[in-house]
């Protein structure tokens, strides 16, 4: 290895990535952009659904249902239907996402102490709002029979004791409020590192056979050996930059936590850049030209992003799904992203994930030096 | 077997890919400070003799000595002493004159000092003045051919291998770059150029012609013209592909 080949080849490489614009974008704009659009976009927590509400029985007590509704944060009233029609007719169009109807009569029943019916309906398209509308008009339900029964009861002269009978006391430990940004905002750090560098990496050796000066550098001195690592170590200190690129506007714009030790974190993920860079290199050894190893990126990108659980929980995929979750890294690196930045947690209970990763960058790097080798020689 | 007055020398070298005999059983020795055309139509085996003399493939059979190194044992050697251009001119086109100067000769080895003082020397000599810091990419093909050369020359190798260097060129670039070459051959270096036009392959000391992988004539283009009776080199040529069969 001669360090003077090594060094030129590094600086001829910052070089180029400096002089093409798309090199640029993928280093500096696509991770504040994902960070931007996922952080904001994707996000699972459900509030303000559209509500509309077809009230016939005009009363005080039917008032106090929508605004009960309304209360619980979850619903906005949005419409108030003059009929039944009217009210399909909002859900029909998408403009309400649920419906409550109240009957006429809502009022007297309630006063005279039987059951007051009154019914919501809900958009079923999306099951995430649908989940969420139906849980909290259960709430309200649940929670209105109770204080009426008890109030009913009052006035008979008899009491409960105070408070429930079994308090269960649910916590959300990591993320009390369950925000989705403080779950998707570690996996994106790990989507973004796996794709900038993979991406960065397989165009980088294909733009140097698609223009014939990989056929140059072949009759230098230069060895294979040279050549790869002065190509790698230029975007794994990119791959740094970008990682303290979304870091900083993960802990300082979105307020992410780095609950655990941030070198821990670090090392960590120069393991998992080890596969990424690997991964480029092996397409980089398929592909004949850009667009074949920009088609390749993308459809790694895709299963990574879906199997992965970046967005969906794995426990709720079917066990197939899951064991072909198991064959990506990226995997791993989500549950080592997660597992340092929002618990904390200690290299100790991390073995079960830097094994695989390990063993997944070992592999491809090996495969990817190989074929590179015989490709060069 | 090695003689230090010939530059490249060739012994029965033969390659095969598989069933393809690509190259067989070709021989010849071409005297330092020589320029050397290698001839044929594509698919002759040129380029695969070319690729097997700079150390890049190896030979299934024959032996070989360039500048006074085995093919064999010390391609490494071979590399670092001979300078190559192929025609794709193969320049990094993001990258200005002066930065693939600077890569090139840092990639030989080369001192940034070194590489300074020859960098000005080249502009002399190869006409590469007052565009140190324009991108390559924006350079017409007669000044990318030059600088491709002024590339495959900076850490002075004793041995130029030119691959087409050519091709799709203006014929006054060629003229221009045939001065070059007559110029470094005066001054000692060997050249070994490959050309599909017959004007260039005359303008060479020594000519072999390669046909299906076979050698079929070597030496001075006047004499193989003699030799065949023809009237000029492209008739050999003629001949040659019309005639040979295995």
């Amino acid at each position: 290895m001669n360090r003077q080949r090594l060094l030129t080849i590094m600086r001829k490489e910052f070089i180029q990535i400096r002089r093409d614009p798309p090199s640029l974008v993928i280093v500096f704009v696509m991770p504040v952009l994902m960070l931007l659009l996922f952080g904001y976009a994707v996000t699972t927590d459900v509030e303000h659904i559209p509500l509309a509400v077809f009230d016939s029985d005009r009363s005080q007590d039917s008032r106090q249902l929508a605004q009960d509704m309304v209360n619980t944060g979850y619903f906005d009233l949005a419409y108030r239907a003059g009929s039944a029609e009217e009210l399909k007719a909002l859900l029909d169009g998408g403009k309400a996402r649920a419906g409550l109807v109240i009957p006429a009569g809502y009022a007297r029943n309630l006063r005279r102490g039987e059951t007051a019916t009154a019914q919501l309906l809900v958009d079923g398209s999306d099951p995430l709002v649908a989940r969420t509308a139906l849980s909290a008009g259960e709430i309200v339900g649940r929670v209105k029979s109770q204080e009426l029964r008890l109030a009913a009861l009052k006035r008979e002269g008899l009491s409960l004791p105070a408070g429930p009978a079994v308090d269960l006391r649910i916590r959300a430990w990591y993320n009390p409020g369950l925000e989705s940004m403080k779950f998707n905002i570690p996996g994106l750090i790990g989507l973004i590192m796996q794709n900038v560098t993979m991406m960065l990496t397989a165009f980088a050796l294909v733009r140097e056979r698609e223009r014939g000066t990989l056929e140059q550098l072949m009759v230098t001195p230069i060895r294979g050996a040279e050549l790869m690592i002065g190509k790698l170590i230029p975007y794994i200190i990119i791959a740094f930059i970008d990682m303290g690129l979304a870091l900083g506007i993960g802990v300082l714009w979105f307020k992410v936590p780095v609950a655990g030790s941030i070198f821990l974190l670090l090392g960590l993920t120069l393991l998992f850049l080890v596969f990424a860079l690997g991964l480029g290199m092996f397409f980089s050894t398929i592909a004949r030209t850009q667009l074949q190893a920009m088609q390749m990126t993308m459809l790694f990108i895709l299963p990574s992003v879906l199997l992965s659980g970046f967005i969906f929980p794995r426990e709720s995929m079917p066990l197939p799904i899951q064991y072909l979750g198991n064959l990506i890294p990226l995997t791993y690196f989500l549950d080592i992203l997660r597992g340092i930045m929002l618990k904390g947690t200690g290299i100790a209970y991390l073995w079960g994930d830097i094994i695989p990763l390990a063993a997944f960058g070992l592999g491809i790097i090996t495969l990817a030096s190989w074929r590179f080798r015989k490709r060069v020689e | 077997m090695s003689n230090p007055e010939y530059a490249i020398e060739a012994y029965s070298l033969s390659k095969n890919f598989g069933p393809v005999q690509a190259v067989r059983e070709v021989s010849f020795q071409v005297p330092a400070g020589s320029i050397f055309g290698l001839l044929g139509p594509n698919g002759s085996g040129k380029s695969t003799t070319i690729r097997m003399l700079c150390g890049l493939l190896r030979p299934t059979s024959g032996q070989g000595r360039v500048l006074g190194l085995d093919i064999l044992t010390q391609a490494e050697a071979i590399k670092a002493g001979i300078g190559y251009m192929s025609q794709k001119f193969s320049l990094y086109e993001d990258l200005t004159v002066a930065e693939n100067l600077h890569f090139f000769g840092s990639i030989y080895g080369m001192s940034r000092p070194e590489i300074d003082r020859r960098h000005r020397e080249l502009d002399q000599e190869m006409k590469l003045g007052g565009r140190e810091n324009q991108l390559v990419g924006t350079l017409s093909g007669g000044w990318k051919q030059r600088l491709a050369l002024a590339c495959a020359f900076i850490h002075r190798p004793r041995l130029l291998v030119l691959d087409e260097p050519t091709a799709g060129v203006d014929p006054v670039s060629r003229r221009l770059f045939w001065e070059l070459l007559d110029g470094l051959a005066a001054a000692g270096i060997t050249i070994l150029v490959t050309t599909h036009y017959m004007d260039e392959a005359e303008r060479c000391h020594l000519v072999a012609l390669m046909h299906r992988g076979r050698l079929h004539a070597f030496g001075p283009p006047a004499e193989l013209i003699a030799a065949e009776g023809a009237a000029s080199l492209e008739d050999v040529f003629v001949q040659m592909a019309a005639g040979g069969g295995d």
